[in-house]
């Protein structure tokens, strides 16, 4: 079984993850990359707590995320990898060419990023850094929940569908 | 009757408009409007929520109910709450707690446990009579 979805949200573990995309998907495992929460026991437990006790959390770093990948990917249950920016998941399509599809499921306001969607917002280079990811072949779209849109990259940049 | 007393400033945070709504209906069935404040993550990351949090505590917010424990609003508040041990953080709420705690004793120690007992006990699952065969 595949990791099903691959996303970046900077809220990592939360409702649309655990329940919204959970649920559906019949997620069994999520594995969190981010350097600084893979150091930290407490921000470990913090997610810990949000996540129901049939579904297992992985708290790896970058490095870890890309030497474990390919056991991550072939397990037998359904799974999820989450990024909390951009440029950690850029740094894991880079380094495991078998990750090919990438979902934004929330990248929020802050000073210097525009408006792209609802619950799309990017700065200048992060604009430039998801367009080197799709040129070098990975398929980018922004889906917050199951039920919305699916919305590909180029209209993303456009800022064509901001709803 | 005499009034209520001041009681610790408690804040609902929720889902879009998941708090206002809530508390609409606290305000509905009490016909009080000085109980609760509330807040929304709404277009926020975990940051921005958190920070909002912060000025709610600033300002003299002791008790937060979140309503869903996996969110970020959760997150946030639990963030929050490791500077200022004093705050509580109630998460899964639902409004027979929150009328349970708006008629508790403000200066209750374990209003927030009590609350908390309500809430579940309100829960529960009421099926129609079977037909006769």
């Amino acid at each position: 079984m595949p990791i099903e979805l691959h996303r970046i949200d900077d809220r990592l573990i939360h409702g649309q993850v655990v329940v919204g995309w959970g649920q559906p998907l019949e997620l069994r495992f999520l594995v969190l990359v981010d350097d600084e929460v893979a150091s930290s026991g407490w921000e470990q437990e913090l997610y810990r707590m949000g996540v129901p006790p049939d579904m297992r959390v992985e708290f790896v770093s970058v490095a870890q995320a890309v030497e474990k990948y390919s056991s991550f990917a072939s397990d037998p249950l359904p799974g999820m990898l989450l990024t909390g920016d951009i440029d950690t998941m850029a740094r894991l399509c880079t380094a495991i060419p078998a990750l090919r599809r990438v979902n934004l499921g929330g990248v929020h306001h802050r000073a210097g990023r525009a408006q792209k969607l609802r619950y799309i917002f990017l700065t200048r280079a992060e604009e430039h850094e998801l367009r080197a990811m799709a040129d070098r072949g990975v398929e980018i779209s922004a889906q917050d929940v199951p039920a919305a849109r699916v919305v590909p990259l180029d209209a993303i940049l456009e800022g064509e569908a901001i709803a | 009757m005499s009034d209520a007393p001041a009681r610790l400033k408690a804040l609902v945070i929720g889902h879009k408009d998941f708090a206002t709504g809530i508390v609409s209906a606290v305000t509905a069935i009490t016909g009080r409007e000085d109980l609760f404040r509330t807040a929304s993550n709404y277009g926020l990351d975990t940051r921005g929520t958190e920070a909002l949090l912060r000025e709610a505590i600033a300002d003299g917010v002791l008790m937060i109910f979140s309503d869903l424990p996996a969110g970020s609003t959760t997150m946030a508040a639990r963030r929050a709450q490791r500077d200022h041990p004093a705050v509580t953080v109630v998460t899964g709420v639902n409004l027979p707690m929150l009328l349970d705690y708006a008629f508790a004793a403000p200066d209750a120690e374990h209003a927030a446990d009590a609350a908390v007992e309500k809430g579940r006990a309100a829960m529960m699952v009421a099926r129609g009579p079977r037909s006769a065969d």
